[in-house]
């Protein structure tokens, strides 16, 4: 039932089908498309947080060498989605998305305001340096802290009774004054940037006046397609939108953000190709972040250790203009039975750009907060922190009073603590020394909840019996490309080689972004329909051509049983079958081909449906320094049937090196003063590098969900990071006795 | 709105041309750039670009010797990238901090976004692209495969310049070895376990790198 991710299984893994692409340089990435004509835009940006932009002197730079065109408010092409600038112009209300160079407001540090096109990019560098911008100051406040007090109820949770995100309670609010041991704790997590490897980057070519086609970087080529359409008041299919390979987004794609549509704007301006890539330091202020989020925990349990009482407050910050909110205190009405349980969620709104979704996004800041407490309630119980979460092991979900579609946690904790070695940590602190460094074991539950979309494939199989399935769906990493083959070719029956699939290219069949570890669980469902669709059709065509008597002297194939190594057998023991190229060549077909969609059923008010997952940390803390060292990580998930260990593998590595970094090193630090980030780059903005990694040890409880999809498959992307900074957290606690609440955990705060 | 450099007067130019030469003497280090190529970069074959000219040079990239005129701005990663249509090495930062741009000059790995184009005049470079040899992969490309040493793939062509570097220049022969050696490659996907894997294999089984 348990299965280890061991070398045997690395074998029988698939090896990413673009493998060859990307190890050899030949994967084109959004900026690599070689469009004839193209030239080259470069931002400029604001250096105030809060204020109006008074004059642009552009002359210099537009007369400069090689400059087609300085765009900025004052002359921007009209966005025919967007309503006539009212006058006097007015700060955009809650609720806007921010309109790139649409009125002379200044709403964050680093917001565009003006736009340099040049037919070299060295020559559009030079000129961006010379355009002069002045501004009427207001006094800005980006300051979480000095401004908490102001943060509310959002608009959006006001008007929505349902809103999962109004206060909530169950049981008895004042319960956890009753509780026999108790803890109070309050949480940090400081904003964190994406910064995928590859800065995003847009070609926007008009081919025509209403025609627009963008190789861009974005996690959903048919959200996008959608949202510049909009934008640009175009008929959808007038919209291409190109993204085949992705340098990694872990969320930062998710939106059309404004550089693109800048850039949409250029193309338009100068009636040329036009190419904008970001600087790594506008990376920082153009494409969302995690929030700066504040928690406050009040949790307590009986002296067995039994839950009595979970208060979780948490306040996370926005932008100006529009309402980010986070799943940050909902997992604490999932994870554990308690009967008296509320959490309350508000927002910040600071001068500053929007949040957005980062990998795991709420559930990897709550879960930080509540796996932290959890520890700190085991400790005071004098109770080993696994005993403590078995004890309080939801066995139904306690929130909506449902079963669990699936839930196998109970055997990640014990597949992870057994590979870990877990019986061998002691509860009392700083009590184990190794070559003169503190060692301390930490581990932290994981959850995340399911998401599936509808979507749609399409299979086609050719003359010769290989298959190409398509579908709009992206790889930002993780590897659909692969995972989506092995669907295709188990229900097919063939050799993974003979299949082909597409992806990245708005004028696939309809797939939702790669978002929410959606993408198995939805397109994977679709891929599978699509060819259980096909493969009847083969088996029908089979059918036939026995029924004519002229299968061409092969066994003949009654009753179509299924199919193997490309071929249909019927149900004899010594039926040879009829290859799908025979079958296509004798009803004269050069191809046969089958779109479905599959979508989400009553299964969702039936069940509550999650991923679960565990993690488990050994660190090293020099006591002198107070460096901290990860030397060990055993990640164990319940994710359902795995569809391809190999890259499932990589993906659980790739979360857990997320979480060092959020545990550990990331912080996006702003100078107060001026409301703009003082970490710009790689140097200051640090991010875990190999000698920051050990070797991490991943399991799975490889049991099909039957309740999910067809596959009994969830996704795995998010349930990879949730909770592995409060698992690093406590076994920096565990070694050094020293509990830190806000993070990352830097030296400064241990010595 | 729209202008071109004919507009600026030869003599305005002349001058832009003489102050940019001193300038880049004094501050980038130019004097070491031999004396043909500071001949080369008077005579500017089309005119100056902005407030600089265009400098000839000649580069052997992949084994081919190219002479090529760059603006001297030019970093040499955006004359591959821009110019030659060499896009498998990756813009990262263009700080010289994520390693995504590396390639070998002369052999020795060298980020491509920190050294100006004109700066490698008569140097042989070599990109991801020249690494695989008549549809052939270079072993540690395979070795990537097989340990599924990248995600997204954006860090890649830089690990694997990096890493035959790593194992050329002797520090492959411990995990942790090579995690100090390959520290210069950031990973946003989180492979690294898995590119160690991948380097300490080819290594091990005395591959020719």
């Amino acid at each position: 039932m348990k299965r280890q991710f061991a070398d045997n299984e690395l074998d029988t893994s698939l090896s990413r089908v673009d493998g060859n692409e990307k190890v050899s340089g030949a994967a084109t990435y959004s900026a690599e498309y070689a469009v004839p004509g193209l030239v080259h835009a470069v931002l400029v940006t604001s250096n105030i947080a809060k204020g109006s932009i008074t004059a642009i002197e552009s002359r210099e730079a537009e007369t400069a060498p090689g400059v087609l065109a300085v765009i900025s408010h004052l002359n921007a092409p009209a966005v025919p989605g967007w309503p006539a600038l009212k006058q006097p112009a007015e700060r955009a209300p809650v609720g806007t998305a921010f309109r790139v160079f649409y009125d002379a407001f200044i709403y964050f540090d680093g917001q565009p305001v003006a736009m340099v096109v040049a037919d070299t990019q060295e020559r559009a560098i030079h000129a961006a340096a010379l355009v002069r911008v002045t501004y009427q100051q207001e006094t800005h406040q980006t300051h979480f802290e000095r401004n908490v007090k102001s943060a509310g109820i959002p608009q959006n949770v006001q008007r929505s009774k349902n809103s999962p995100f109004q206060d909530y309670g169950r049981g008895d609010a004042d319960a956890i004054a009753e509780a026999e041991v108790r803890i109070e704790a309050e949480y940090t997590i400081p904003t964190q940037h994406h910064q995928p490897l590859e800065p995003h980057a847009i070609i926007a070519v008009w081919e025509a006046n209403d025609k627009l086609t963008v190789y861009d970087k974005n996690q959903g080529v048919k959200s996008a397609q959608g949202q510049l359409a909009q934008a640009f008041k175009l008929p959808r299919d007038n919209v291409q939108v190109v993204s085949k390979y992705i340098g990694g987004a872990f969320g930062s794609g998710i939106r059309v953000w404004p550089h693109t549509i800048a850039a949409v704007m250029a193309a338009k301006q100068v009636k040329r190709p036009v190419k904008l890539v970001l600087g790594r330091d506008q990376m920082f202020t153009s494409v969302g972040y995690r929030p700066y989020t504040a928690q406050k925990l009040r949790i307590g349990a009986s002296k067995d250790g039994r839950l009595h009482a979970m208060v979780h407050e948490g306040t996370g910050q926005t932008s100006m203009y529009e309402e980010h909110l986070e799943r940050t205190v909902l997992a604490t009405r999932a994870m554990y039975t308690c009967p008296n349980v509320s959490t309350r969620y508000r927002l910040l709104p600071l001068d500053v750009n929007t949040p957005t979704w980062m990998r795991g996004p709420g559930d990897a800041t709550g879960m930080f907060a509540l796996e932290s407490a959890m520890d700190e309630l085991a400790f005071a119980l004098k109770m080993d922190p696994l005993e403590f979460r078995l004890k309080n092991y939801a066995e139904t979900d306690p929130e909506r009073n449902l079963p669990w579609s699936a839930k196998s946690l109970r055997e990640c904790y014990k597949l992870g603590a057994e590979k870990f070695g877990w019986e061998n940590r002691q509860i009392e602190p700083a009590s184990i020394r190794r070559k003169g460094m503190l060692v301390g074991y930490g581990m932290a539950s994981s959850l995340y909840g399911f998401h599936r979309h509808p979507s749609k494939a399409r299979a086609v199989m050719r003359a010769d019996g290989s298959v190409t399935v398509q579908s709009a769906t992206m790889d930002i990493g993780p590897g659909t490309g692969t995972a989506m083959t092995r669907i295709a070719a188990k229900v097919l029956g063939l050799n993974a080689k003979k299949v082909k699939f597409e992806l990245g290219h708005s004028n696939l069949p309809d797939a939702p972004g790669q978002n929410g570890s959606a993408t198995i669980p939805s397109v994977g469902s679709a891929v599978h329909v699509a060819c259980e669709a096909l493969k009847s059709k083969l088996i029908a065509l089979a059918v036939k051509m026995s029924e004519a008597g002229k299968s061409g002297g092969q066994v003949v194939v009654t009753d179509g049983q299924g199919v193997r190594n490309g071929r249909v057998f019927g149900s004899g023991a010594d039926d040879e079958g009829v290859s799908f190229a025979d079958i296509l060549k004798y009803h004269k077909l050069n191809e046969l081909e089958a779109t479905e969609e599959s979508k989400p059923g009553p299964e969702r008010d039936q069940y509550s449906m999650f991923s679960f997952g565990c993690h488990f940390v050994e660190v090293h803390v020099n006591p002198l320094t107070g460096e901290v060292r990860v030397v060990r990580v055993v990640t164990c998930a319940d994710v359902g049937a795995i569809i391809n260990y190999k890259t499932a593998r990589s993906q659980s590595i790739g979360g857990v090196v997320g979480g060092i970094g959020m545990a550990l090193m990331e912080h996006s630090e702003m100078d107060h003063r001026f409301g703009r980030y003082v970490t710009t780059d790689f140097a200051s903005y640090h991010i875990p590098v190999h000698a920051d990694i050990p070797p991490i040890e991943v399991y799975y409880v490889d049991k099909p969900d039957v309740h999910v999809n067809p596959m009994g498959s969830k996704g795995l992307g998010e349930i990879a990071i949730v909770g592995v900074a409060g698992a690093v957290a406590n076994a920096v606690f565990n070694a050094t006795g020293k509990r830190i609440r806000t993070l990352p955990i830097t030296p400064d705060k241990l010595i | 709105m729209a202008n071109d450099q004919t507009n600026a007067s030869p003599d305005a130019s002349n001058e832009d041309r003489r102050f940019f030469l001193k300038q880049s003497i004094a501050i980038a280090g130019l004097s070491a750039v031999p004396t043909g190529l500071l001949q080369a970069a008077l005579e500017p074959d089309d005119g100056p670009v902005g407030n600089a000219v265009k400098i000839q040079l000649s580069l052997t990239i992949n084994g081919k010797r190219k002479r090529i005129s760059v603006d001297p701005r030019m970093s040499l990663l955006d004359l591959l990238r821009e110019n030659l249509g060499l896009t498998g090495i990756k813009k990262g930062c263009d700080f010289g901090q994520c390693g995504a741009c590396t390639v070998h000059i002369d052999g020795r790995r060298t980020l491509s976004c920190l050294t100006f184009a004109v700066m490698q005049h008569g140097r042989k470079v070599t990109t991801i692209e020249g690494l695989s040899h008549g549809g052939q992969l270079h072993p540690l490309q395979e070795a990537f495969i097989k340990h599924d040493g990248f995600q997204c793939g954006y860090c890649t062509p830089g690990q694997l310049m990096s890493g035959i570097a790593c194992i050329r220049e002797g520090y492959a022969d411990s995990p942790d070895e090579v995690r100090e050696y390959m520290s210069g490659n950031l990973c946003r996907c989180g492979a690294y376990p898995n590119i160690v894997d991948a380097i300490l294999e080819v290594k091990k089984e005395g591959l020719k790198v």
